[in-house]
């Protein structure tokens, strides 16, 4: 007889068995690594390479990390909501209460595959932009870029716990992440960039939700105008600053931790008449 | 020692009362059978046991935790079949197997379990592939794969074809033999009796009856019930009580005292020179009791 297994096992465990699952699961997949390179594809096309509104960069050097940061998005909050939803419909939650498997142990390993899948999704999308569009990367920004990558994406994992959270059952899971994604993702610089005829009041409102700022904060790094390696709180005088965006993902990231720990259910809701 | 231990257990869910103040004791070893309606608590007094439901009274001690608290040291040593479901789809019957076990300090070998379900032929193919008496099969296979001391099993036949319920049969009998302790529910009567050391049945969330497949609500004292046939022509006059005769032929009754009504009978058709045709005894059968005792209290 030997010991039990040690914590660090058991997440690597789990973590291979999400990774094996969400490659098995071709529509999961496909949302999350091909579609937004299918929307680069079409940006690049339907604008050229001309030089995109205010920021008097190519279409591909915008779009490549809008998009990238769109399939993380997609990949933290979106699959990982309706992944969980879907397991806990089926019983999969609950029979791993059932083991030795720690809860804590579980998460963690779920997050750590989302972050895996998301940085994927970045490394397709920019790789994409770098070899087909010639897209530019700055080696002075790559550390700031990396921070906003990984707390932007903890930021919509756990927002995907709360949807997951507060969906009742697998079927309202995409509308509920449809309907907060989408419409955010065209104020929030990600299908449309910035432009100066946009009102003022939607980019304020845009400014409460994390969505814009996980994508300028992204993309500023990719931004040939701005200067700095971004470790800045203030984006006076053009200086690249991921300060106050960090600082808000930060703040929802916290808040939405707080609220999925405290509504989580691991139990498939009882049906209304039984 | 006692596996399980469990004092005034009422579990409620709202105004529904599933279980109505349960008091059980299963001893290690044991194979403790849970007899009951749809309805009737046994998900909601076993899922209690498994530490999956929080109780709302009463004191429950399982393998010496407080299932609501027991934590890993708890759950290494606990197997589960739940009532229903909880498979990956999307991973195969190998992998799922080898999965669960790595989860646990000690496992049997993933080919071995799969073996003693009988999905050998079915090793690599997707869950999602599985049918229901399968996927069942499968659930029965996670349930057993960490070796487990105490294993509940919830339902574990229901979907099984025969042949795959003698072999899950088979292989409680055999974990029994390992001594490992056993608590199962079911609807069917005969898995009770051949399976289980102990039966309590259990309707409306009260423990309406307990004891061996044998005596279960007094059943080797419950009489039996004689039946005969008389053949046409022969006068049924003076038939002792409690016979009677029936157009028929065939004369039926409960005798709560079989020897002497045996004894006053076939006195009368001796006498006569009667030979009464295909005379039988038989003791109430497990179901007889098992619906006398929930008929008196069952679900609407
Ligand atoms: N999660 C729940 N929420 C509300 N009521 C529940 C829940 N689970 C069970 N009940 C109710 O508790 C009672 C007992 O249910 P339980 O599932 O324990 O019965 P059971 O004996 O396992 O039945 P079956 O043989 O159909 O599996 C039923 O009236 C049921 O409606
Ligand atoms: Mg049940």
């Amino acid at each position: 007889m030997t010991g039990s297994p040690t914590l660090a096992s058991l997440f690597w465990t789990q973590l291979r068995i999400e990774l094996r699952l969400f490659f098995r699961s071709p529509l999961q997949a496909f949302f999350s690594l091909i579609f937004p390179l299918l929307m680069l594809l079409v940006f690049a096309t339907l604008f050229g390479n001309g030089r995109m509104g205010l920021l008097g960069v190519t279409a591909a050097q915008f779009y490549a990390p809008a998009l990238a940061v769109y399939g993380a998005v997609s990949t933290a909050y979106w699959n990982l909501a309706i992944s969980v939803v879907t397991a806990r419909e089926l019983g999969v939650l609950k029979r791993i209460r059932g083991t030795p498997l720690p809860p804590s142990v579980y998460m963690a390993a779920r997050l750590a595959a989302s972050t895996w899948i998301a940085f994927l999704a970045i490394a397709i999308m920019i790789g994409a932009g770098v070899v087909m569009y010639g897209v530019t990367v700055y080696a002075h920004t790559l550390a700031a870029a990396a921070v906003t990558f990984v707390v932007g994406v903890g930021c919509f994992a756990a927002l995907g716990l709360v949807i997951a959270s507060i969906s009742p059952n697998a079927k309202t899971t995409p509308a509920l992440t449809s309907a907060t994604l989408l419409p955010l993702s065209f104020i929030s610089e990600v299908f449309i960039p910035p432009s100066a005829s946009a009102p003022a009041w939607l980019g304020q409102f845009a400014d409460l939700f994390p969505l814009k700022h996980f994508a300028r904060a992204f993309s500023g790094a990719f931004n040939p105008s701005l200067h700095g390696s971004g470790f800045a709180w203030s984006d006076a005088g053009g200086t690249y600053a991921i300060g106050p965006h960090v600082a808000v993902m930060a703040a929802w990231g916290t808040v939405a931790v707080v609220v999925a720990v405290r509504r989580f259910s691991w139990e498939p809701r009882p049906e209304k008449s039984r | 020692m006692s596996a399980v231990v469990v004092e005034n257990l009422v579990k409620r869910y709202g105004e529904n009362t599933a279980v109505a103040g349960v008091s059980l004791r299963i001893a290690e070893g044991e194979v403790f059978a849970l007899l009951g309606p749809n309805g009737a608590g046994k998900t909601s007094l076993v899922e209690i046991l498994e530490g999956h439901r929080r109780r709302t009274s009463g004191t429950v001690a399982v393998l010496g935790h407080d299932p609501e608290h027991g934590g890993r040291p708890f759950r290494e040593r606990i197997g589960i079949v739940l009532q229903d479901g909880g498979l990956e789809e999307d991973l195969s019957v190998a992998e799922a197997v080898a999965y669960h076990a790595s989860l646990y300090p000690r496992s049997r070998p993933t080919p071995e379990v799969i073996a003693l379900v009988g999905l050998e032929e079915k090793a690599r193919a997707r869950v999602g592939t599985l049918s229901g008496g399968q996927m069942r099969r499968l659930e029965l296979a996670l349930g057993i794969v960490s070796d487990p001391d105490l294993i509940f099993l919830d339902e574990p036949t229901t979907g099984f074809d025969p042949a795959a319920r003698r072999q899950a049969w088979e292989l409680v009998r055999a974990l029994r033999t390992f001594g490992k302790t056993i608590v199962l529910t079911t609807h069917y009567m005969d898995e009770a009796q051949h399976l289980a050391d102990r039966i309590a049945v259990i309707a409306r969330g009260r423990i309406v009856a307990e004891g061996t497949p044998t005596t279960l609500g007094d059943r080797h004292r419950a009489g039996a019930m004689v039946r005969f046939h008389l053949a046409a022509g022969v006068s049924p006059e003076g038939l002792p009580p409690p016979f009677a005769a029936a157009p028929t032929g065939w004369v039926e009754a409960p005798c709560g005292n079989p020897t002497a009504a045996l004894h006053g009978l076939t006195a009368w058709a001796t006498a006569r020179g009667i030979e009464l045709d295909g005379l039988s005894v038989v003791p109430p059968s497990l179901e007889d009791v098992y619906l006398r005792l929930v008929g008196e209290d069952a679900t609407p």
